[in-house]
This record gives C-alpha cells, structure tokens and sequence, in this order.
C-alpha cells in the first residue's frame, strides 16, 4: 500500500513539474524534499500539488481524502515535508 | 456555452430563485439543501447535504468535477438567521449559525477553488447581509457569522487572484424570504428605516449584483462587498 501511495505521489510530482520545469523534481524519489528550507515546491505550487493529489488518490483509493492540514506549512513536522513523510502521512488517514 | 454554476441552499427562497432563472437562462445548475430537491429540470444536479459536512461537500464537489469537468460560479447562498438578544442566546444556537454560514461558506468555497484554481477562471459570490453592516441589535449572532464570511471573502480574493478567481459578498436587505418570517413586523420597518432606500429588496436586487460579479468584464473585481438599499459600513 505504502509503495502504491508513493508511487502516485511520484506521478503526480511529475506531471506538476511539466509546469515548473524544477531541477529537484527531475527524477523525483521517497527522499526528495516537498516543502520546506532548500525544497522543491513553494507554497503556491505546494497548494497544486495538494489538490492535484486528493484529486488522484480519491480515484486510486475511491475514498474522499482530505489533505488538508494545520502543520502543512511548518517546517518541521509538516506531512509535505518529503515524499516519504507524506506516504506515511496518507497512509495514516487511510488506514483511520 | 452553458456555464456550471453551484449554488448551496437552492430548496427554497432567492437560492431557489436564482438556480430556476439560471436554468432558464440555458446553464447547468448543481444545488444542495439538506431535503430532497424541489427542482425538476435535465440540466440540474441535486445533492442532499449539510453544508457544513466535510465529507459531504468534498464528495459533491468531486461528482461535480467528475460529470462536468469545471465548475465557473460558485453562489454560497446557504444561510439561517436567528433573531435574540444576545443575553438569551443559547449556545447550540450560535454553532448552528456558524455551522451553516461560515463553515458552509468555508468548505464550499476551498473545494470549488481547487477546481476553479487549474482552470485558472473562477467566480465566487458570498453572502453578508445588512445587518453586519448596520450593527443590529438582536442580531449579534447571525451578523457575526456574515462578518466572518466578509473577512474571509478579503482574504481568500488575496489568495485566490493568482488563479485568476474573483471573491466577492453581496449584502442584501431583507428580502420576503422564510428568513425573515419570524422577525416581528415593527422591527422589520425600524431596520428598513435605516436603509438609505427604505423598502424590502426583491430577487432581481441581488441578481443585479451576482451577474455584475460573475461576468466575465468583472475580471478586475475582487474582495468586495456590496450592500443594498444604501447600507454601508
């Protein structure tokens, strides 16, 4: 499940980077940095990526997830910190 | 082309009105109250729901997406009003105002912004009400719940405008809606006594300002609250 998550995460990062042409999202992997000092993605682009992935997981998993949450844009225990935080993350919210 | 247009609170008074009129107008209506739909029509799309249902409201927007790809306007219509002095407020009274109001205007308006934010195009109208504006006594709770909503219209416009999505509030007068059934007849004239134009608002009043807010011209528009009759802050 874990791999299956990250895997869409990866998909998702990707597809978004056709936009942002970002060199730390060229070949994105569980340790790439999301948001966050010397990360990949500003607030803005963090907000697309957000909605892009409810958007993909809610298909994959056909269960409404809401990613929103009060620690996003802290630095230091955000889910959106790494690829690898936010697969536990979301595992965590689907296995509630 | 058509336009997908969501209106929350479309079983009854001006959300009825609008989502008929729209209908009529050839646009494709997606509407919600908490009872069945009282719409017939091919182009409108009827959910049964709180508006202050997370779930709920994700899963709407998300069918919404799913069937028609967009979503152009977003009307937060939804709204319940409570006369009382504030001494006699009970407290589950005050959560019911802002469930329905705040909350519902929150969750609506951050789901169809994630719709509206790829399609870099987007209206949203919220709504405030005189009473916000003018102070009144015996409305505290219900006033408070619109000032909210102003705030955040403010601030979400800020948010928003990089996407091109325009957030704006109108605040009507009142209108002869079940809304204001229940507010004595002498306090009713005392409040439209306070109104520069001193008569109830009608339907074609707020639409007036919901299609200048949701026309294509008002690009430039945003983070604006419209009162009527001659209210201002």
């Amino acid at each position: 499940m874990r791999n299956k998550i990250e895997k869409i995460i990866i998909e998702t990062l990707i597809e978004l980077n056709e936009e942002l042409n970002n060199e730390n999202l060229k070949n994105p992997s569980s340790k790439t940095k999301l948001y966050g000092a010397s990360s990949a993605l500003d607030s803005l682009a963090l907000v697309s990526f957000i909605t892009d992935l409810e958007e993909k997981l809610s298909e994959e998993f056909d269960e409404d997830l809401i990613l929103a949450d009060e620690k996003a844009m802290s630095a230091k225990t955000s889910p959106f910190r790494s690829v690898e935080s936010l697969s536990a993350y979301i595992l965590s919210l689907l296995e509630k | 082309m058509s336009r997908i247009i969501v209106i929350t609170g479309t079983s009854k008074g001006i959300g009825y009105e609008l989502a008929l009129f729209y209908l009529k107008s050839g646009d494709i209506v997606i509407g919600c109250s908490r009872k069945e739909s009282t719409i017939l029509h091919d182009n409108y799309t009827h959910h049964s729901l709180e508006v202050s249902d997370e779930k709920a409201v994700v899963k709407m927007i998300r069918a919404t997406k799913k069937e028609f790809k967009r979503i152009d306007i977003l009307l937060n219509n939804a709204g319940i009003a409570s006369m009382n002095h504030f001494l006699t407020t009970s407290m589950s009274s005050v959560e019911k105002i802002f469930s329905t109001n705040f909350y519902g205007t929150f969750l609506f308006s951050r789901e169809v912004s994630k719709i509206m934010m790829k399609q870099t195009y987007g209206r949203i109208v919220n709504y405030s009400t005189v009473a916000a504006a003018l102070r009144l006594e015996g409305e505290a709770i219900y006033a408070a719940s619109k000032s909210a909503i102003e705030n955040l219209t403010q601030t979400i416009a800020k948010e928003l405008a990089p996407f091109k999505i325009t957030v704006n509030a109108i605040g009507p007068t009142p209108v002869k809606t079940d809304l204001i059934k229940a507010i004595p007849k002498d306090k009713m004239q005392a409040l439209l006594e306070k109104q520069a134009i001193k008569r109830f608002g009608e339907f074609e009043d707020i639409k007036n300002v919901i299609d200048f807010f949701c026309s294509e011209k008002s690009d430039f528009v945003t983070g604006q609250i419209i009162y009527l009759g001659g209210v201002h802050n």
